[in-house]
């Protein structure tokens, strides 16, 4: 019998690679008693699209970050 | 000290070629390049550098060498994706110029201790059977879904990302973030794919943990309280 921690790997893998036909049927088994498991597997599906939300994100937070740069060594100069 | 001087020249050298020349390969190769494609790569590319030098200058001197390397050469890149994996790993060697170098500075941690902290790790979330202990069971995260693009949850992100050990952080970028090919991440960091898998699974073990305790069980708690009041 498959337990959490093979499962988890699974769930994580089949991101990375097909499963095997016997791997899918214990993780499919194990997932029909697991809820603990079956929530594990739908997090690394939003955590895979946050991730690629938040690749976008960056652009934003660099351009504050650059123009309260330029606004502190403005000011660097002035004084 | 001094290999920061190096580096440093290096930059210059750099832009000095690419000032001598503006007629050449690269004003006509700058066209190929779409300043917004090419805004998202870096921005990208900062923070691959940040997560992994945790140092914000050096990080941007990493990035601006790595950029100015290959956008002398952009002409050869009929593809962009073919110019972001490029970028990419001449990214990765100016990092891990800067991470050797800190490293005969700095002892580096052994081997040994990196399984045994995951063994650590493992046996907090896992029972001997392999069973979730009870207090560590995955939370359905459909609830507070919605407000999840916030900027506090950005922040929260960020420091479950910057809470992650250095090698994992590394591989996960790579493969969510830059959205790289399993294969081209073995090739690049010269891992078997079973490694790979291995650390894929302790980060994004190690980033839901981090979400759950700190975005997704509090926001919970709250709505669960808004809808009692």
């Amino acid at each position: 019998m498959m337990n959490c921690k093979q499962a988890t790997r699974l769930l994580s893998d089949q991101l990375e690679r097909p499963l095997g036909r016997g791997e899918k049927l214990s993780l499919k088994f194990h997932l029909m008693m697991c809820r603990a498991c079956r929530n594990f597997g739908g997090q690394m599906g939003t955590l895979r699209s946050l991730s690629r939300d938040y690749a976008k994100t960056t652009g934003k937070t660099d351009k504050a970050e650059t123009s309260k740069d330029t606004e502190s060594s403005r000011g660097h100069e002035d004084s | 000290m001094s290999e920061s001087g190096d580096t440093g020249s290096v930059a210059r050298d750099v832009s000095q070629e690419v000032g001598r020349h503006p007629d050449s390969d690269l004003s006509a190769s700058e066209q190929l390049v779409d300043p917004v494609f090419l805004g998202e790569l870096r921005s990208q590319m900062v923070k691959f550098a940040r997560l992994q030098l945790r140092d914000d200058d050096q990080a941007e001197d990493a990035v601006q060498e790595a950029l100015a390397g290959a956008l002398k050469n952009v002409g050869s890149f009929a593809r962009q994706s073919a110019l972001k994996t490029w970028v990419f790993s001449i990214l990765k060697f100016k990092i891990a110029d800067v991470l050797r170098y800190r490293q005969r500075v700095i002892s580096s941690s052994e081997l040994g201790d990196e399984e045994q902290r995951e063994q650590v790790f493992m046996d907090a979330l896992f029972n001997s059977n392999g069973h979730w202990h009870r207090a560590e069971r995955p939370t359905s995260w459909s609830g507070p879904q919605g407000a999840v693009q916030s900027e506090h949850f950005w922040r929260v992100f960020d420091a479950c990302l910057n809470g992650l050990p250095e090698k994992q952080a590394r591989v996960f970028m790579m493969r969510e973030f830059i959205e790289l090919e399993s294969e081209e991440i073995c090739e690049q960091l010269a891992l078997t794919t079973s490694n790979l898998h291995v650390i894929l699974y302790r980060a994004r073990l190690r980033l839901r943990e981090c979400l759950e305790n700190s975005w997704f069980e509090t926001a919970s708690a709250k709505s669960g309280k808004e809808v009692q009041s």
